[in-house]
């Protein structure tokens, strides 16, 4: 395939995910605030904690796969890490240099090293634009190329996400869903990022395209060394495609562990809930198996529950978590969790 | 009145579901669109039925045809785009489309529920929850006002909305998702219908939320007897509800089987394939996803061949050349495949009657 006739971004050789690789990203006590304002004034009255206090990182060439329910704060923590929405504190630093400080130029120059790949390829695609112009758009915003260099660059990059090359003046209403999100991940690979943020990609699509766009997406993480961080509500695609494992629940990461460690024994109550719920296909273990099914529905991020904010749904929740905000600490396997009782 | 004041809804246990007649049958049903590029085939020839107390799981990717199905059983596509070009559709022995508008109408909503997919385009915005519950009731039991709130209200309390009382007068933008989908559920079972149709009905919600529906769907279909025809693309979902499944490709029902066998053996490729490309929580993990190679097609015309033949790893010279009729090979296991004895079989004595 052609790219290997690409560029190799700086440092670029596939790094085997694992302890041994260094972090390319590193989020310290990253939170995102929304503010709400009320009344004839419309002062300041409180604030929406979409994102509360995220510490984590992501190792050069692995997939750090994000989960948790709609409303958890898992895309706001990705458009955050690449800017897309205001950071209100907390550091993210990408390869060392501190994302959240930058501005202007210092900060375009920084976002051809991260890009993100869209969950609905019906919205994220400009309906006006050819397949072609769509592709080329982070070049022409970054790199002064020739006409023959972009023609060339962009059937390129056709290639490498497996769409031929003669549709380049097409539009996306042409294509399949499957197709629209190759065209998007075609767009994200354009400026040769080492870091993705793939936001729900496959949400949108049928089970059978779903498998092709994952398998895609590993096939491109080995080629060109990437770093994922991986959001989704799919817990079972994630099990497939990530190395390691966080999950959020309002506003704040639970539990984070090696796949392995996250599906064999979650810690956390909430992990056990949330996989427990996930509808196996097997009628035969769907019968026998216990199932944890939370009640009621997750609180307000405007007001959420004090302490231990996944009490008030908690099956096993004590006095205690109510008065106390349980640490995000480490347990002696490796795995991070914040709750008062894991073990 | 079915409707004694304060009475559980219940009718006579789920008993054995095969010894009962059908309650509602789709008879090679063929629905076509007339759209602007011309005749689109949605509907190629689908039957199916329900007996009381059973969960009937249909399974398919989007365009393959199931909501469409649904809602063509109900006789509710606009029309046009949407034309019925054959087949029948009855409800306790009766033909629906011989049916006046206002058999029609008590059918709809009264002896038949609906649960659509998307809880906050399917409930109207401008009136409050009680009045859209209160509405079928009033209209098919002709209950007053006040007995229509009581019996809302312990519609709400069944499907597990705290307060129920105190929430009649909330719009629906007060609820959340899943209760919201809990709204849909208990005003698709007001009127105690015999057959609940539920399209989607969890697509939309978060899998704890979506437990919770599933849990509370398992256990009203053991208070209430009612037969549920449960449309999903999520064969995890089919796998934990249902007792028999039918899988659609393309307009047409490739697969039908009883839950546990289609599961442990598929037969037909495009179900196997489909329960090989999705991952799962537990168990092995390959290193590789399986795909299948293509996409569905676009119907033209009927389907001349087999319509999953151009995806299809077994296709021969015959999948291109005939298309495999549903053929049941005795033990209520159902595949539309060349390479199945009993599609060959059915072929050959369809042939022979003709």
């Amino acid at each position: 395939m052609s790219l290997d006739a690409m560029p190799p971004a700086a440092g670029a050789a596939p790094a085997p995910a694992g302890s041994g690789s260094r972090a390319l990203l590193k989020v310290e006590d990253l939170q995102v605030l929304f503010p709400i304002y009320k009344g004839l004034l419309r002062r300041q009255v409180g604030s929406v904690r979409a994102v509360d206090g995220l510490s984590f990182e992501v190792r050069k060439g692995e997939t750090l796969g994000l989960v948790g329910e709609s409303g958890c704060g898992k895309s706001t923590t990705g458009r955050a890490i690449l800017r897309l929405t205001d950071i209100t504190g907390g550091r993210v630093e990408l390869d060392g240099v501190d994302v959240a400080a930058l501005e202007g130029g210092e900060l375009r120059r920084m976002r051809r090293r991260m890009q993100m790949i869209f969950q609905d390829p019906h919205a994220s695609l400009n309906p006006r634009m050819t397949v072609a112009s769509i592709i080329a758009e982070p070049l022409d915003e970054h790199m002064a190329l020739g006409r023959k260099a972009r023609q060339a660059r962009v059937g390129e990059l056709m290639d490498a996400v497996g769409l031929r090359e003669d549709f380049a003046s097409r539009y996306p209403h042409e294509f399949s869903g499957g197709q629209r999100q190759r065209i998007g991940i075609a767009r994200a690979l354009a400026l040769d990022p080492d870091f993705i943020v793939c936001d729900e990609p496959i949400a949108a699509l049928d089970v059978s395209i779903q498998a092709q766009v994952v398998n895609l997406l590993e096939d491109l993480q080995k080629k060109l060394g990437l770093t994922y961080l991986f959001i989704s509500h799919d817990l079972s695609m994630v099990r497939h495609l990530a190395s390691r494992v966080a999950v959020m629940y309002l506003g704040k990461i639970v539990e984070l562990a090696t796949r392995e460690q996250l599906y064999a024994s979650p810690r956390h109550p909430y992990t056990q809930a949330l996989l427990s719920a996930v509808p196996s296909p097997d009628p035969a273990r769907e019968a026998s198996r216990e199932r944890v099914i939370l009640t009621g529905d997750v609180p307000s991020p405007a007001n959420p529950p004090s302490g231990c904010r996944f009490r008030t749904r908690c099956p096993v929740a004590q006095p205690r978590c109510a008065a106390e905000v349980p640490e995000f600490r480490k347990l002696e396997d490796g795995r991070q969790v914040a709750c008062h009782f894991a073990e | 009145m079915p409707l004694a004041d304060g009475a559980p809804l219940s009718r006579a246990p789920a008993a054995d579901p095969a010894g009962e007649a059908p309650v509602l049958e789709v008879d090679r049903l063929e629905v076509v669109f007339d759209t602007r590029g011309g005749a689109v085939h949605a509907i190629n020839g689908v039957s199916f039925s329900v007996r009381p107390g059973e969960l009937l799981g249909v399974v398919g990717e989007s365009g393959s045809g199931k909501s469409v199905t649904m809602m063509s059983a109900l006789d509710l596509l606009p029309s046009p785009p949407a034309r019925r070009t054959g087949g029948a559709i009855r409800y306790q022995g009766r033909d629906v489309s011989s049916m006046g508008p206002k058999a029609l109408r008590k059918l709809r909503g009264g002896d038949i529920g609906f649960v659509f997919q998307d809880p906050m385009t399917s409930l109207n915005p401008v009136f409050t929850v009680g009045y859209q519950i209160c509405e079928p009731l009033r209209a098919h039991l002709g209950l007053s006002r006040k007995q229509a709130r009581k019996r809302a209200a312990e519609l709400l309390a069944m499907v597990g909305i705290p307060s129920p009382e105190a929430r009649l007068d909330d719009y629906p933008h007060q609820f959340s998702g899943g209760m919201r989908q809990r709204v849909m559920v208990a005003i698709a079972l007001s009127c105690e219908p015999r057959v609940i149709i539920a399209d989607e009905p969890t697509t939309a919600l978060d899998v704890t939320i979506q437990a919770q529906i599933l849990d509370l769907v398992r256990d009203l279909r053991h208070r209430t007897g009612a037969a549920i025809v449960w449309v999903t693309h999520d064969l995890g979902v089919i796998a934990g509800i249902a007792d028999r499944v039918a899988v659609m490709y393309a307009g047409q029902i490739v697969e039908e089987a009883p839950v546990a066998a289609i599961f442990a053996g598929p037969r037909h490729p495009y179900a196997a394939a489909l329960l090989e490309t999705i991952p799962d929580v537990e168990g092995e993990r390959p290193e590789r996803l399986t795909t299948i190679p293509g996409q569905p097609p676009i119907l033209r015309a009927p389907p001349a061949a087999c319509a999953f033949a151009p995806r299809c790893a077994h296709a021969f010279d015959r999948c291109h050349a005939q298309n495999p009729p549903l053929a049941d090979d005795g033990t209520g296991h159902k595949a539309a495949c060349w390479l199945r004895p009993e599609t060959v079989a059915a072929a050959e004595a369809g042939e022979g009657a003709r």
